[in-house]
This record gives structure tokens, C-alpha cells and sequence, in this order.
């Protein structure tokens, strides 16, 4: 070895002549000094985060213009939400796009949440990385603080146009309208005009930005991003405005708030090394056991010692003094002690319910089926898997599912291939269920599915947020999700075939008892009708028309909406859209002999 | 027959229509009942399969079982059956009623009707109602001719016999060309044998030999009795061979070609089939023999090749069936079938006027009577 390395760096020094050991290594090819010590130190400044951005906007989402324009759509879409939900207020969001010039489009979005605080409204839509979210482990859409200032930036860059922002807090007190531009250099508002305006709205924020995009449909469009949202919050009532074409509304469905989440501390089997130090460093006067109980979550005094004990470092031990070898091991032990997974309440799920209430949102499909996974832990990360599955009616039968995937509510529409939750769905075997699946791929058939992963920290594979990474308790939560709702689809199907299988006889036992009838009355010199209401009266004994419907629970099971859910479609007669039609239950195709038949009928319109 | 043409006075009933009256009526009570009780309706027919058939070794003939097939109305595979059932049997009860007899062909077109608000008949083809007719007959133990049916006619005869049919005296031996066309209802009380100078009787399968043999005066000559089924016997031609077997008391002896066909037909007309094994009593001629063509005719009547045709795979299947049927296990009737499946190939009776046109009334069926080579 020693040798091996020893020749290796004479080789390498042999060949620059007057190379000097001390010298930076990369400088080692260089025949000659260029510049000193000194004069790089006046060239070495900090880099704005915007002038890095308007190198490297393709990491956040702005690649190409279509693109752009949904990342704008989305992060303010996104930040409406959550201060909605923060607020406790229900959303009403609107969105507007209008084509300015060719390719030049102006996007306004309002919602009727809390207002930003006048002097607060420069920096949150002004200044990148600037937030609330990012310092605490909360369940939110936005995690980083950058996108609504990105979305600003990318306007002003390709158009020139400040950003212009509306904001209320509250009844009685004034609406703002300000004008900001970033100072890309020292990523700092610089606010153009401000004043005060009145709006009707009590409270709610505006923006309105200009930029230089494309609008396109389809998957990965700002319709399919706004039709997915729906999906994925049915406590939002939502408008769009495209450029061209009519304005869609999807109204509330239901009128109950997700729970909020709480923040928590992180969990010992999630900890990074770099933020145990921090932890550890910025607690003088702590003991190690202190930190260790105070600011991890499940840490008792008695894991806390455990701890200690694994790492072979004393909890008396002052915490600021750990350090080197001790703070890796403490790291390790951290890792492998056992512990209690991290309270769920930190994660907010859709819910079965409301997410087959979703789904009917913006499906009429004949079967529903939702399942929620109990919470679990990644790396110390609480999650919770749901999956929701639309089956029939108007689906188209011949393409493969639409699949929707969404974390913490926000669909996700790029990179469908690289990201676990679409693996999840390619790795369930759909045969089983009824379904035609070619090799490795999505399944074919009418339906729809729903994947959300709600996490304080959702793993993305990169910073554009657009795939989950593939970690393993991710990936086994996911499935069995998908699997659940499979199975209960693959029943629903059993029991429809065996339902139409039922009508038929009853089709053929219906076609036949006339003529059965007539015959026999014709050789007992009888009236038929007396022969056919006895053919028809038992009937029932033969056809289990009750027991198929019953074998269909599933398919009931899902229908039935918890109260909210029905409240909210009470509600719904206000709304400028009539509501998506409820369950197709209440639209037999055609009237048929019998009672039995007709409950037959109601439960499969599809026949 | 008579009553035919009377269709205005209602025609009085024999003591057998009376009674298939009442068989059909009860088929329709016991039905009724039982679906007024919730029950399936159901007619207990006896099965017609190989499975439900034996051999009656003494009586040497194909016996039906008493394996019963429930047919039953609240089963979507027995259902449309069912009703068709119902359908022929209301039509006899008709029939019945009004002292008409029609052929089965007649029964399909007057039961064949759509269904209401559907594409479907009630039959489809005759193929569908003719079975059905016959599963009536076994359901309610009536015979075809006490349902007022008669299936189409088939076979001729020729010879030295006189028959009385419905009132018309025929002497058989003046019939021409063309031959007498055997009825398809033979029953005593409308067919009697007036007087017979015939021998035997000779039975041959094809029309082609039938014409050949009649042409050649064969009857007069040997003094018998010539009959042609044309193809499979149909059930007038079946009765009347019985009937002259046992009336007549002379022997019958039958000329097929050699091939798994010819053997089966024979095989019928000796102990009967599996489909009508019901009427095999009535029907059956056990000791009827079998005069050709038999598999060693090749060699004994210096055939030429010309004379034989190749066995299909279907021939060789068929020969195999057969020679597992109880009533071939015979050893003379396994090395008759053996010996058409060495021969690998099949003779036809016409394949005989490869020798020369009138071999067959001069030299073969002479020749085979004198020897006495026959099988029985």
C-alpha cells in the first residue's frame, strides 16, 4: 500500500516541473502563479440566493416556460393553503390567467386567508429563502420559503414587471396594494409603490404576477394541477379562469378543516449528525441527558441514560462538551435505541372519507374505495400513506389508470418514473384484482388512483419537488395502501360479475315465464296470468338478487360519506356550479319487474 | 286418419288419446304445483346417453336405464328446454284434441315462434325440436304416434308380400320402379300383412343397390322381400321390419357397406340405439343377420383395389367406439371389426360393380346366401 501510494504521487510530481509541495493541488499543473492570496480575496464575495437563482432556476422549477407558469400557479396555490389552514380559515381560492401578449402571460391568484402583515408582505414575496416553514417539523405544503419569491423573480426577469401584491388582515382595517421588485444582488425588496386601497373582502391575499410563459393542458398543466388540488382538498372551493375557454368552479365538499398539525421535536432515529451538533452546542448549562429528554420527542429519562450507556458518554456529562468520537457515537446511538415511533399527531390525512368525497369531485365513477394506512416512521419522520381508487362509470376503460400522486396535498405531475409512489402502484400485481396489467407497467382499466404521502418531511429526490424518494418503509407503507384498495376493487368486480351474471338469469327466467305460462294454461284450460304470477312470485328464490347487492359491501361500504361530507353537499346550492353528481344511485337506467330487480338496477347502473 | 278432414264436429277420443291427454295434463298440474310452493318446476326425464343404456344380454337388445335427468325450469341451462318442452307438449295436447297427426317437421314450425321483445325463437331449427319431441315421449311415456306425431318417411319396398294399408290393398310385387314408400307409422291397426310368398327378406342399405337389385328382378327370382332403408332406418322402416320378423317369421338378412356406418346401422336394426333405446322393444330385430359387406368379401370375392377407399381417422375413432359396445363384444363381431381395421380401408356395396354391373344380384348376394355367410 504505502508503496502503491508512494509511486503514485512521484508520478504525478515528476511531471510539472517546478511543482511545490504546499501549493493547492489544482494550482499543481500550473506552471505559473496567476493570482495571489490577496487577489482572489477581492474577487470572493457572498453570492445573492436570487443571483444564484437566476442561474439555476431550472432546480426550482422554472425550466421552461410552461413549467414556469404552473410553478407559479402552484406555489402560490400552495401558500394560500396553508395559511388558510393555519388560520383556521376554509379556502377560497381563485385563479386567474390571462395572456397578455404571445407568450406573455399576467397569473393572479386571491384567496380569502389571513392577510400578511403590511410590513411583511416585501420580504415573504420579495426575498428568497424567507419563511415560516422551514425551522419547524410541521406537516405544510411549502417547505422551503422560496417559492412565491422565485415565482416574483422569474416574473421580473423574463418581463420586467414587479410583482404586484393585495393584502388584508381583517375587517376595519386597510388593504394594501404594494409594488415589489428583488434587488437581485443583495436579494432585498425593493418596494416600487405602495398604498392603500379598499377591498370588499375582509380579509385575504392577492397576487398578481407577469411572466413570460406557455399554457399548456394535460398532465402536467396548470388544469391538471388545479383538478388534482381538488382532489386532494375537498375543503377547498376553488375557481380557475384559463386564458381561453369558459371558468371552471369546483366547489366545497366538505366544509370541516383538516386537523391542524402540530409541530414536534425530531425524533432520535431521524437525527442528522450536523443537527445533533447544533443541538448539543446551542444548549450550554444542559446536561446530555437534559437535551437528550427536552428536545428530542420520545426521549424518556430512562431512553436518554440507555442512550448515554450505548454511547459510552455519561448523561452528567456537560452537553456542549461532546464532541469528536463521543458525538459519533452518541449520533449511533441515537440511531439504534429503541424507542417509540413518533406521535402521528404531527400528520394530517386526507381521510377516507373526504377522499373518496375528492375523487367525486372530479370523477363519476360507479365504485369508490379509499384506505388510510396507520401512521408510521421513516428515518425518524412520521408519515402516513392514503390511497383513494375510482372505478367505472365515465373512466375512460381502454388507457391505462390515472394516477395521482400527491404529498402533503400537493400533486405531484413531473417525473412519474422515478418516483416511489408511482413504483408502488407498478409493483402491485392488478391481475389479481381483475385488472389487465402489461408487464411492469400501470394497470388498464377505468380507474383512478390516488396516492398521498403526508409527512413532516417529505423525502423529494430533488429540489424541485417533483418524485419521492424510494425509502423502504415509504415504498411497504405505499403498497400495502395500494393493495388494500385493490383487494376491496378486485371484490367489487367479483360481486358486479356475479350481479350481471345474476341479471341474465333473471333476463332468461323473465323471457321464458310467458311463454311457459301460456302453454300451460292452454293444457290445464286455464287463464296464463294466474301461471305467470306464480312463475314470477318464485322467482326470487332462485335469482339472489338481495344477496349480491349485499356482496357488494365494499362498493357500499365506500358510497356511504360520513356526516360532514352530506352536510357540506347540502350546503352546496349556493355555489355558481351545480355539485358533481353524488353516487349514480339514484339513477336507474330502466325500470324493471320486480322490486328485487330494481335494487338489482340500483346497485349497478352499468349493468 | 279418417277424422282429417273433419275439422267442425270435435272428433271423439280414443281410449289412448284419453290417456296421453291425461299424462300431458299432469306433466302441467305437477309443474304448476310445485312453482306455486316456490319449487323449481321440473319434468323428470330419462336420460339418453350411453351412460343410461344397457345391454340386455337375454333379450338381446339396447335397454334404456333409469337414470333420470330432472329438467327443471329455475336452472338457465334447463330453462329455455323447459319451455320448449311445454311448447311441443301443449301443441300435442292440440293435436290431440282435435284428432290431427302432423310430422315432427310441422310440430317445429308450430311451436317456432320470437320471443317478445327479443331475437330469440322459440326453436331455432328443427335439430332443436325433434329432440325435444323425443324427450316428451320418454318424459310422459307416450309413444310418438299416441302424441299425433310422425316423423318423415323414409325407406322403400318391394316383393312377394300383400299389405292392407289404411284400408288400400298393395300388392308389393306390383310397386314398378320406384318402390312402395314405408309409412312412418306401421301400427297393426292401420298396416296389416295380407299374404306373403316371400322367403326372407333383404334389407339393403343404399337406394342406389335398392333400384339395382329391383331392376335386376332380384325378389322375384329368390323370392323375397327388398327393403331399402336409405341411410340410417327411420323408425316406419324400423317397426315394419319387426313386424314382419315376428309376423311374417322368415329370416331378414341386411346388405351394408363395410365401414364403421354400415356396422352401426345394422347394429340399430338388430338391438337398436342409444337415442330411442325406449322403443328398442318395439323395434329391435335381434336375429337379424348380417349379409355384408363384410371386411373378408375382399379376398373371398377376388375384390380389386379399385373396390376400396382409405379409412379417415374419424372411421378408425368410430371403429374403436364401437367395438367396445357391449352388444359387439362378440368374438365374431370383435374379428369383424378387426378385420375392417386391418384391411385399413372401407368398402362400399356399389364398389361391387367394379366387377360388373349385375355382380351383385348374380354373384354376390346368392353366393353369400348359399354359404351361409352371414353373421348374427
Amino acid at each position: 500500500m504505502g508503496t502503491a501510494k508512494t509511486t503514485a504521487k512521484k508520478r504525478t510530481q515528476s511531471l510539472p516541473p517546478k511543482a511545490s509541495d504546499s501549493e493547492p493541488a489544482e494550482e499543481r499543473a500550473k506552471p505559473e502563479r496567476r493570482a495571489t492570496a490577496e487577489t482572489m480575496a477581492t474577487r470572493q464575495r457572498e453570492i445573492s440566493v436570487s443571483e444564484f437563482f437566476t442561474k439555476n432556476r431550472h432546480l426550482l422549477g422554472f425550466d421552461n416556460p410552461a413549467k414556469a407558469l404552473l410553478t407559479t400557479v402552484k406555489e402560490a396555490v400552495d401558500n394560500s393553503l396553508d395559511a388558510c389552514e393555519e388560520a383556521g380559515i376554509l379556502p377560497d381560492i381563485a385563479v386567474e390567467i390571462r395572456e397578455v401578449s404571445e407568450g406573455r402571460f399576467r397569473v393572479a391568484i386571491e384567496d380569502n386567508g389571513p392577510g400578511i402583515v403590511k410590513a411583511q408582505i416585501p420580504k415573504i414575496f420579495a426575498k428568497l429563502l424567507y419563511g415560516s416553514k422551514f425551522h419547524r417539523l410541521k406537516q405544510s405544503r411549502g417547505q422551503q420559503g422560496i417559492g412565491i419569491s422565485a415565482a416574483g423573480l422569474y416574473g421580473q426577469l423574463t418581463t420586467g414587471k414587479p410583482v404586484v401584491i393585495v393584502s388584508k388582515t381583517g375587517k376595519g382595517k386597510p388593504g394594501w396594494k404594494i409594488e415589489l421588485r428583488i434587488d437581485t444582488k443583495r436579494n432585498q425588496p425593493d418596494i416600487v409603490t405602495e398604498k392603500s386601497v379598499q377591498w370588499d373582502k375582509d380579509h385575504g391575499t392577492r397576487v398578481e404576477i407577469e411572466l413570460v410563459a406557455a399554457y399548456r393542458g394535460g398532465r402536467t398543466g396548470v388544469e391538471a394541477y388545479l383538478e388534482q388540488t381538488v382532489v386532494a382538498n375537498p375543503h377547498l372551493a376553488l375557481t380557475f379562469t384559463p386564458p381561453k375557454g369558459e371558468m371552471l368552479s369546483f366547489p366545497r365538499v366538505s366544509h370541516e378543516l383538516p386537523r391542524e398539525a402540530i409541530e414536534i421535536k425530531p425524533h432520535p432515529h431521524g437525527v442528522e449528525l450536523g443537527m445533533l451538533m447544533h443541538m448539543l452546542s446551542d444548549s450550554p448549562q444542559k446536561s446530555v441527558k437534559q437535551v437528550l429528554c427536552d428536545d428530542f420527542s420520545r426521549v424518556s429519562p430512562a431512553i436518554a441514560d440507555e442512550i448515554c450507556k450505548l454511547a459510552g458518554v455519561s448523561p452528567r456529562r456537560d452537553a456542549t462538551a461532546v464532541v469528536g468520537d463521543d458525538l459519533d457515537r452518541l449520533h449511533k446511538a441515537l440511531g439504534t435505541v429503541k424507542v417509540m415511533a413518533p406521535s402521528a399527531s404531527c400528520v394530517v390525512p386526507i381521510g377516507e372519507s373526504l377522499l373518496i368525497e375528492g375523487l367525486k369531485r372530479r370523477f363519476k365513477a360507479e365504485f369508490y374505495i379509499s384506505s388510510t394506512r396507520p401512521p408510521s416512521v421513516y428515518r425518524g419522520n412520521p408519515f402516513v400513506v392514503e390511497v383513494g381508487l375510482a372505478y367505472g362509470g365515465d373512466l375512460p376503460s381502454e388507457e391505462s389508470a390515472d394516477v395521482m400522486r400527491f404529498a402533503n396535498r400537493v400533486p405531484l405531475q413531473y417525473q412519474p418514473k422515478a418516483c416511489a409512489i408511482s413504483e408502488s402502484i407498478y409493483d402491485t400485481n392488478w391481475k389479481a384484482y381483475g385488472l389487465q396489467q402489461p408487464k411492469g407497467a400501470l394497470p388498464v382499466g377505468p380507474m383512478a388512483i390516488v396516492v398521498h404521502l403526508a409527512s413532516v418531511w417529505v423525502p423529494f429526490t430533488s429540489e424541485a419537488k417533483e418524485a419521492v424518494a424510494h425509502y423502504d418503509d415509504l415504498m411497504r407503507e405505499m403498497r400495502l395502501a395500494v393493495q388494500e384498495c385493490g383487494r376491496k376493487l378486485g371484490a367489487h368486480l367479483r360481486a358486479r360479475a356475479k350481479a350481471e351474471s345474476e341479471q341474465k338469469r333473471l333476463n332468461i327466467f323473465q323471457r321464458y315465464i310467458p311463454e311457459v305460462a301460456i302453454a300451460m294454461g292452454s293444457i290445464l284450460s286455464r287463464p296464463p296470468e294466474g301461471i305467470r304470477e306464480a312463475f314470477v312470485a318464485a322467482l326470487p328464490g332462485f335469482v339472489k338478487l338481495s344477496e349480491t347487492s349485499a356482496a357488494a359491501d365494499g362498493a357500499l361500504e365506500a358510497e356511504s360519506a360520513p356526516e360532514p361530507a352530506k352536510k357540506a353537499a347540502k350546503k352546496r346550492g349556493k355555489t355558481p356550479e351545480p355539485p358533481p353528481k353524488k353516487t349514480p344511485e339514484k339513477t336507474p337506467k330502466k325500470p324493471q319487474a320486480g322490486a328485487k330487480a330494481k335494487q338489482l338496477e340500483i346497485a349497478y347502473p352499468k349493468d | 286418419m279418417a277424422v282429417t278432414k273433419k275439422t267442425a264436429a270435435k272428433p271423439v277420443a280414443t281410449a289412448a288419446d284419453v290417456k296421453t291427454l291425461k299424462k300431458i295434463e299432469q306433466l302441467a298440474t305437477e309443474s304448476l304445483k310445485a312453482v306455486s310452493k316456490g319449487d323449481t318446476p321440473s319434468i323428470a326425464i330419462r336420460q339418453r346417453t350411453l351412460s343410461n343404456v344397457s345391454f340386455n344380454t337375454k333379450k338381446k337388445i339396447i335397454e334404456l336405464g333409469d337414470k333420470t335427468q330432472s329438467r327443471e325450469f329455475f336452472n338457465i341451462n334447463m330453462a329455455r328446454k323447459f319451455m320448449q318442452t311445454f311448447l311441443v307438449a301443449n301443441g300435442c295436447k292440440t293435436l290431440i284434441q282435435e284428432g290431427k297427426t302432423i310430422s315432427i317437421r310441422q310440430m317445429f314450425y308450430m311451436t317456432k315462434h320470437t320471443l317478445k321483445g327479443t331475437n330469440e325463437n322459440t326453436f331455432e331449427d328443427q335439430s332443436e325440436s325433434d329432440p325435444i319431441i323425443e324427450d316428451l315421449e320418454v318424459g310422459i311415456d307416450a309413444l310418438r304416434e299416441e302424441l299425433h306425431l310422425f316423423a318423415n318417411r323414409r325407406g322403400l319396398v318391394v316383393g312377394r308380400l300383400i299389405v292392407n294399408d289404411a284400408g288400400d290393398e298393395i300388392d308389393l310385387a306390383k310397386m314398378g320402379r320406384g318402390g312402395w314408400g314405408i309409412p312412418s307409422i306401421c301400427e297393426d291397426d292401420s298396416l296389416k300383412f295380407v299374404r306373403n310368398t316371400a322367403e326372407f327378406i333383404l334389407l339393403v342399405e343404399k337406394q342406389a343397390i335398392f333400384h339395382r337389385l329391383n331392376e335386376d328382378r332380384f325378389w322375384e327370382k329368390h323370392k323375397c322381400i327388398m327393403m331399402t332403408s336409405e341411410g340410417q332406418a327411420a323408425r316406419g322402416a324400423r317397426r315394419l321390419l319387426q313386424r314382419m320378423s315376428k309376423e311374417l317369421k322368415i329370416p331378414i338378412y341386411v346388405l351394408v357397406d363395410n365401414d364403421p356406418w354400415g356396422l352401426y346401422i345394422y347394429s340399430v336394426l338388430k338391438q337398436g340405439s342409444i337415442n330411442l333405446a325406449y322403443e328398442s322393444m318395439r323395434m329391435a330385430v335381434p336375429d337379424i343377420r348380417f349379409l355384408g359387406m363384410s371386411a373378408f368379401d375382399y379376398k373371398k370375392f377376388g375384390l380389386t383395389s379399385a373396390a376400396t377407399i382409405k379409412l379417415s381417422k374419424e372411421d378408425i375413432t368410430r371403429a374403436e367406439q364401437m367395438r367396445a359396445y357391449p352388444w359387439f363384444k362378440d368374438k365374431k363381431w370383435q374379428r369383424e371389426i378387426q378385420g375392417l381395421l386391418d384391411n385399413q380401408f372401407k368398402m362400399e356395396v356399389d364398389a361391387l360393380l367394379t366387377k360388373s354391373i349385375s355382380f351383385i344380384t348374380e354373384e354376390y348376394i346368392p353366393k353369400k346366401l348359399a354359404d351361409r355367410d352371414y353373421l348374427q
